[in-house]
């Protein structure tokens, strides 16, 4: 019997995905940015959420998606995962939902573009809505982007 | 009564108690005839026991009473400092030590001190080799020699010998006759001692040690000892050394024992008469009644003759309060150049006077938040000069320990983290780094090694360094064992610069020292060092030249958590440099502008400096210098090199919070942290430091 957690859903592209609500500290619209020279590509740089200096990352970036301009409807969602506190840029959230873990399947290969290793599981919530679970401690994982990067150079 | 409110004070007041002792104690080696540093040793450990034995730490407090019995001997003279007395000192202070953190660790303080409790009331009692004050010890010196050569024991000696007979070890009294033809006398009793206490306890010699060691004494020597081995073997052992003429050795029961008590006994009561025998008698029978007395007794009014260095007064505070004090006031900050922006551009008067007004205020506020938190270095050094005494003598080298530079402020969360580093490399400076008595004579060196500690501001960092005139590092031995442990090829080794193969000794299980000490050595340590220190966001670097000594130099950000910069743009990017890195500010036309092998220099004050492209490192969107036909530069200074940083403008000097960039961004060259401005934007701060090789 698995529990039920409420889930943040928001959007790249067509696809929706979901974090759970308590690894989620804010959402925030977007705000000016400060650029951060010599990092990873898709660190965006770093804001000032009332008092504290908080990494932003594209996730389309992260996920090696198409980038796109944001919208009015792009928004920062602040994490805090293994005591990092980290801003995801994403195209849009605006649901939260009720979800019982015993929904949540095994990821094939690949969903979206994204690597099953980034994905906790998909879950089906209606006909129609595919809701894909992101697995935050690989997304924030710096050993595996250090070795990306060094491939890319 | 509960107690528990009392505690952390109680922790609080033992610790500055035991540190003070342990400084007073190393200060009173160097210059053991000072009777006022005895004065503040006797108060403190006086304090100690009271507060522990209101606090109901028996075992505490019976430890410190029998310290202050000695001292109280000390102090009044009747008493004069030697080596042992020291060693058992120290013994005591160290179990006083893990007695107290016992108790902070929830514990009930409780230990088993009866040794050291018995070795200091046999001091009290008068077993030691001289007892005499210092004003009639010469005297009594010259009478020895010519006394007979049967040893008084006093009662406790007597009660220690008949107890190890009842213990099954064996009571000895050894005659030792050294050749007449031998020079070096001393030297040859020294052996003899030495052979002795490596199998067993000397309780009582004739002459005293330290008249042996003087070579105040004929041909022969004698003295009651405590061993396992048999007679034969024992005479043995020391005729193997050389120029010993013959050993005399009795085995002694506990009837011959008590006989010879009864005999010296009665011979102290006939000595009495005896003018020569008169001195010595009164010498160690004030010494018993004057330790049974309370010392307190005696103590007002020494306290006021001496009343050397009052403390300053102090409250204590919990540093999280401090910590939430510093906190608010970034915030408050942050408010403040919001403030200033606001009012210079409403351009109203009042408005402004006021602002300016409460940034006078708060500065001066600032200042006082930041000097709470600084403490100085002081605090972990002081543990230093008796931690290498103790190095010293267990590992048979001599070693003077020269710290300078103690008064240096640094911010308490560093202070807090750095110890354990520091004892690691002071450790293996003494251990691996001073060469041992003989291999420095051999090496033409002074046979006392000398470590230097540093601590030293430049710019906005710390510098603390060890440095030490031992053997220094070898690179060839540093690889050899690198390669052979797997840590570099052989072919990377070569590449490397000598830099480079020093940094290879922090590396994960490396140890290079041939013999595995229990100092260190143990291949762990020095990779911790560097972790702990790289991540206060220091690093070590190492000096050596082989044969001449080693410099492990700690260098630490002064993490103040707010400092003077100066923000400047480029672009439409904001960035802040620390003040304290910052020579001149000026500007300079492109026609000014050099290339020298292909770097471009400018000419500072008559000297040529190379032009650093911030624009460039940074990738910088929107600005280009080369472009420009006239820079802005900002010369900076790493010790004593210096660069310009070519910026496109000034926005001025400002108090900036520093933040960190969080967990997640991992270490970016050239950039310290974070800072918050005025309109809420966040801005970069520099690290001049980095830009300059």
């Amino acid at each position: 019997m698995g529990e039920d957690i409420k889930v943040i859903v928001f959007k790249l592209g067509d696809e929706e995905y979901g974090i759970e609500v308590d690894k989620v500290q804010t959402i925030e619209r977007m705000v000016p940015i400060t650029r951060v020279p010599k990092t990873f590509t898709f660190v965006k740089g770093v804001i000032n959420l009332r008092g504290v200096v908080i990494p932003i990352i594209d996730l389309r970036g992260r996920f090696s998606l198409p980038l796109i301009e944001y919208t009015e409807s792009t928004r920062i969602i602040i994490v805090a995962v293994n005591e990092m506190e980290v801003g995801f840029i994403v195209d849009s959230a605006n649901d939260v939902i009720d979800l019982n873990t015993d929904k949540i399947e095994n990821p094939p290969e690949v969903v979206g573009g994204i690597k099953a290793k980034y994905l906790q599981g998909v879950a089906k919530i209606d006909e129609e809505r595919l809701l894909i679970m992101l697995n935050l401690s690989e997304v924030l994982n710096k050993n595996e982007i250090i070795q990306l990067e060094s491939i890319e150079e | 009564m509960d107690m528990n409110q009392y505690l952390s004070m109680f922790i609080d007041e033992s610790n500055d108690h035991l540190q003070s002792l342990n400084e007073k104690m190393l200060e009173l080696e160097t210059n053991p005839d000072d009777l006022s540093i005895v004065q503040v040793i006797f108060r403190s450990a006086h304090t100690l026991k009271g507060m522990a034995a209101t606090m109901g730490y028996e075992d505490l407090a019976s430890l410190t009473h029998q310290m202050e019995n000695v001292l109280d001997l000390v102090r009044n003279e009747k008493l004069a400092m030697q080596d042992f007395i020291f060693d058992t000192l120290f013994k005591s202070l160290d179990a006083l030590e893990s007695m107290v953190e016992d108790i902070i660790n929830g514990g009930t303080g409780k230990a088993d001190v009866s040794l050291i409790v018995t070795s200091l009331q046999a001091i009290v009692l008068g077993e030691i080799p001289s007892p005499q004050g210092g004003n009639t010890s010469t005297k009594v010196d010259e009478v020895k020699d010519n006394m007979n050569h049967s040893i008084q024991l006093d009662e406790f000696q007597f009660s220690i010998l008949d107890q190890s007979i009842m213990e099954g070890h064996r009571a000895l009294y050894l005659e030792v006759f050294i050749r007449e033809d031998c020079h070096l006398k001393a030297v040859r009793a020294y052996m003899v001692f030495d052979l002795l206490e490596r199998s067993g306890e000397v309780i009582k010699t004739h002459p005293s040690v330290e008249d042996i060691e003087q070579e105040k004494f004929d041909r022969s020597f004698s003295l009651y000892y405590i061993t396992q081995k048999s007679v034969d073997e024992m005479k043995q052992m020391i005729l193997n050394l050389s120029e010993i003429d013959k050993v005399s050795i009795v085995e002694l029961d506990r009837e011959s024992l008590n006989l010879m008590g009864e005999m010296s006994n009665s011979s102290k009561e006939v000595a009495a008469t005896a003018e020569l025998e008169l001195e010595k008698t009164t010498g160690s029978n004030v010494l018993v009644p004057q330790a049974t007395t309370q010392p307190t007794s005696q103590a007002p009014k020494e306290v006021v003759k001496t009343n050397s260095g009052t403390p300053t007064r102090t409250i204590r505070v919990d540093i999280e309060r401090l910590d939430v004090l510093m906190n608010l006031f970034s915030e408050l900050l942050i408010d403040r150049v919001r403030l200033e922006q606001l009012a210079s551009e409403a351009r109203n008067h009042e408005l402004t006077e006021t602002v300016e007004h409460m940034s006078r205020v708060s500065s001066d506020l600032q200042n006082i938040v930041l000097k709470l938190r600084m403490v100085p270095v002081d605090t972990v050094f002081n543990r230093f000069p008796r931690m290498i005494r103790d190095l010293a003598k267990s590992l048979d080298k001599k070693i003077d320990l020269v710290i300078t530079g103690s008064e240096t402020e640094l911010d308490r969360t560093v202070i807090d983290e750095i110890g354990d580093p520091l004892v690691h490399l002071i450790r293996n400076a003494v251990d691996h780094g001073i060469e041992s008595v003989a291999e420095r004579l051999a090496a033409g060196k002074s046979e006392v090694g000398t470590v230097n500690l540093r601590a030293f501001h430049s710019g906005n960092h710390v510098f603390i360094e060890i440095e030490e005139d031992g053997r220094g590092i070898y690179r060839e031995n540093v690889l050899k064992s690198a390669i052979k442990k797997g840590v570099v090829t052989e072919a990377e080794g070569a590449a490397m610069t000598d830099e480079e193969v020093y940094q290879l000794l922090f590396a994960a299980g490396f140890s290079t020292a041939e013999v595995i000490s229990d100092v260190s050595g143990r291949g762990v340590g020095l990779d911790v060092v560097r972790a702990k220190i790289t991540a206060l966001g220091g690093h070590v670097t190492i000096i050596s030249t082989p044969g001449k000594g080693t410099n492990f130099s700690v260098q630490l950000p002064l993490t103040l958590s707010i400092i003077s910069a100066m923000l400047v743009q480029l672009g439409s990017e904001k960035y802040a440099i620390p003040l304290t890195s910052i020579v001149e500010t000026g500007v300079i036309k492109r026609n000014q502008i050099r290339t020298v092998h292909g770097y471009k220099m400018v000419e500072f004050r008559g000297v040529q400096i190379p032009l650093i492209s911030l624009s460039r490192i940074f990738s910088v969107p929107d600005f280009d210098e080369s472009k420009e036909e006239e820079s802005e530069i900002i010369v900076i200074r790493k010790g004593e090199k210096m660069a310009a940083l070519a910026i496109e403008d000034f926005i001025g000097q400002s108090e900036i919070v520093l933040k960190s960039l969080g967990k997640y961004l991992p270490q970016i060259k050239g950039v310290s942290g974070a800072t918050i401005l005025g309109d809420g934007q966040v801005a970069l701060i520099l690290d001049p430091n980095e830009f300059i090789k």
